[in-house]
């Protein structure tokens, strides 16, 4: 029981964290529980469809099919991710306008919301589906699943969503007027992390061997696989022993957030409102 | 005619600058070609071997065979790999070149799995 409720608690943990960050970044725009919701469910299903197909996925790409596909979806994250971060820097300053304007949380960004219903869809299903094979394979090894089995699940998967909630009502606890700064921040850093992240899957597949040497090691600080290390490697991509590669691209992916958001800014956004 | 062959002689070059780019990012180095091969199983809660020997500086490349019915997630926190490997079946994983040391490697999906990689 105990295995159970470590392993799901960790993988829901990263899940957890992400669906917290979108949740308060979202706050106040309608229909956004419908689209986070929506993206934890096709998570979910798709988690499920990939342990089905995890012996089929694994042999593509001679062997390395695994990563190739991790690679892909955190990629299309860090996509999502930043044409969210795009969206806010032109539209963020019409919207935080219109909710003051409207009083209350009416506010179409429909569009960004799919984004990060995709952001969290991918989250839950990377997480999601070693849960699954894990829960699998001792279900199997038993002969069948187990009263333990499924409370430790089940325990892990509670504990998961009290991070979500801390993480969210943490958020939300910053005076807003320094909130925006604050996600925008987290959501690059996020994007960076991941894109990291899908380097260091493309270099154990041997697809990117460039640069391959360890930058710098700081496991004697904070161990990258201890809990405050795996916290911190979610929400900003801290690695103990990055690459060369893994840097330049977390570095890269920074800028490039950075100077899309300046090159799309409200043009209008220096210009005072007539009352 | 001639458009079309200028089209592809246009196509043809942009090819080539592509892949100038794009080649030294994806390409197998001569360094990786020579990774060090080391095999071992999965089998009734045990690594075959449970400890491995490789060199200092070489690419290393994991050939791991999960002989069990049920699938396991070869990872290893010091060596910043993680795979998962489906039950019957064999994950190549490569590490980067590594300094001395003892590295511990385990499988994920049942803890008491464990194994050494000794790099003298």
């Amino acid at each position: 029981m105990l295995a159970a409720l470590i392993i799901v608690f960790r993988e829901v943990f990263e899940a957890g964290l992400i669906v917290g960050i979108v949740m308060a970044v979202t706050a106040g725009v309608s229909g956004r529980t419908a689209w986070i919701s929506g993206g934890v469910g096709a998570g979910v299903l798709g988690a499920c469809v990939v342990a089905l197909f995890t012996g089929g996925l694994s042999q593509l790409f001679g062997g390395t099919g695994q990563e190739v596909f991790n690679a892909g979806i955190l990629g299309f994250a860090v996509v999502m991710l930043t044409w969210h971060n795009v969206w806010m820097a032109r539209h963020g300053r019409e919207l935080a306008d219109e909710l003051r304007a409207a009083g209350e949380a009416v506010v179409a960004g429909s569009k960004s919301l799919l984004a990060l219903a995709i952001v969290v869809a991918v989250a839950v299903l990377r997480e999601g589906a070693e849960v699954v094979l894990f829960l699998y394979g001792v279900a199997a090894a038993q002969g069948g699943g187990s009263w333990a089995l499924v409370a430790g699940g089940l325990a892990g998967l509670v504990l998961g969503c009290l991070v979500c909630l801390l993480t969210y009502f943490g958020l939300l606890s910053i005076p807003s007027r320094y909130l925006f700064g604050v996600t925008t921040a987290l959501i690059s850093f996020l994007a960076a992390g991941m894109a990291a992240q899908a380097i260091a899957f493309l270099e154990q597949a041997n697809i990117v061997t460039a640069l391959d040497q360890t930058m710098w090691n700081t496991s004697w600080i904070l161990k990258d696989s201890s809990f405050v290390g795996r916290a911190l490697h979610t929400l900003i991509g801290y690695v103990d022993q990055p690459t060369a590669m893994q840097v330049v691209v977390y570095a890269l992916t920074l800028a490039v957030i950075a100077i899309l958001m300046k090159l799309f800014a409200a043009p209008q956004a220096q210009r005072p409102r007539a009352a | 005619m001639s458009n079309s062959s200028r089209a592809f002689n246009r196509r043809h070059v942009l090819a080539v600058v592509l892949q100038a780019l794009v080649a030294p990012l994806v390409s197998r180095s001569a360094a990786a070609e020579d990774a060090v091969s080391l095999s071992l199983t999965i089998k009734d809660g045990k690594f075959e071997p449970a400890e491995l020997h490789a060199p200092a500086g070489r690419a290393l490349e994991f050939h791991v065979t999960n002989l069990n019915t049920i699938p396991s997630e070869f990872e290893s926190s010091d060596l910043h790999i993680e795979k998962i490997v489906p039950a019957g079946r064999e994950a190549v994983i490569r590490v980067r070149p590594q300094q001395p040391g003892r590295y511990n490697f385990f499988d994920d999906f049942h803890r008491e799995t464990q194994g050494v990689l000794v790099v003298p």
